[in-house]
């Protein structure tokens, strides 16, 4: 299956999402610069990765999420297209649009980096059904910016509707309801703060984030 | 003509910025502080001479880029 992983300037998580990406298909992404127009044809799976796209410049994820080729992604997630956001690229789908809330400082004002442990919310979704025998993970966190934040009406919908797919167990950011990973209402776009791209190999800590990807995978 | 955009997070969104301002201006002495909202003030040099119009593709701008209307409001001030 062709896959893709979009590139901004000071992305720099977009070589590990695709070795993940690699590791799972077997086969190596194509990497979209974010300049492009378009995405290429057939591409069934886009990963936005983490960094400070734009030098976090206005807010995190604002100027990448205005980019020509996330003017694309929107046009095809609303088709179904399976996009998925990791740290930046959670920012990123906020901006655009593609998922409800946003990301605003960490409460304590302070970069998190350290694994976290999150506790599977909904294991039916697209991007969690390889994790029926577990409900925890333990990913890594790397952000200054991961603090969730829906109004009242947005959160109740969501927790209504299983958008809810992790939660921190130790909350690091201040997240509203320790919200760690969402997706949209059709499921084809999710986003999360911790990065699962960091978690496929176990001379890196561990291999929790592999099932992630092979649930996406799976799903298309 | 100047366009002076003022952007504070919505009244109710937990800032914690301005937290630590207003403690570290009670740990200066000023201890008629009791709270600090920090925000943002951009400032655009425009073309043209209708104010009215000015405004509302400011405010367009606003909209569409230069604040999260999901957890920031904006004022638009307008100066010839």
């Amino acid at each position: 299956m062709r896959t893709a992983v979009i590139t901004f300037p000071a992305s720099n998580c977009d070589r590990d999402a695709a070795v993940a990406l690699r590791k799972v298909t077997g086969i190596k992404p194509v990497m979209v610069w974010h300049r492009d127009t378009e995405l290429p044809k057939d591409i069934e799976f886009v990963i936005i990765p983490g960094g400070f796209s734009y030098g976090d410049y206005l807010r995190c994820g604002a100027m990448a999420s205005r980019s020509p080729i996330v003017a694309d992604l929107v046009k095809k997630a609303k088709k179904g297209l399976a996009i998925a956001g990791f740290c930046n690229g959670f920012q990123v789908l906020t901006e655009a649009g593609l998922l409800p809330g946003a990301l605003m400082r960490n409460k304590g004002l302070k970069f998190v980096c350290r694994p976290e442990k999150l506790e599977i919310i909904n294991n039916t979704s697209r991007y969690t059904a390889k994790y029926n025998d577990q409900s925890e993970v333990v990913y890594p966190v790397a952000h200054h910016d991961g603090n969730y934040y829906a109004d009242k009406e947005t959160l109740n919908k969501i927790e209504g509707q299983g958008q809810v797919i992790f939660r921190y167990k130790d909350n690091p950011n201040g997240s509203v309801n320790d919200i760690a990973g969402i997706c949209n209402e059709g499921g084809n776009v999710f986003g999360m703060m911790p990065h699962p791209e960091r978690a496929i190999d176990p001379m890196h800590g561990g291999t929790d984030g592999i099932k992630l990807f092979k649930s996406i995978i799976e799903s298309i | 003509m100047k366009a002076i955009i003022h952007i504070g997070l919505k009244p109710g969104v937990l800032d914690p910025q301005g937290r630590a301002i207003s403690r570290s201006l009670n740990d200066l002495g000023f201890d008629e502080v009791v709270n600090a909202r920090q925000g943002k003030v951009i400032e655009i040099d425009i073309k043209g001479k209708d104010t009215e119009l000015a405004h509302k593709r400011v405010t367009n701008m606003c909209e569409k880029l230069l604040a999260n209307t999901v957890i920031e409001s904006y004022l638009v001030e307008i100066k010839k």
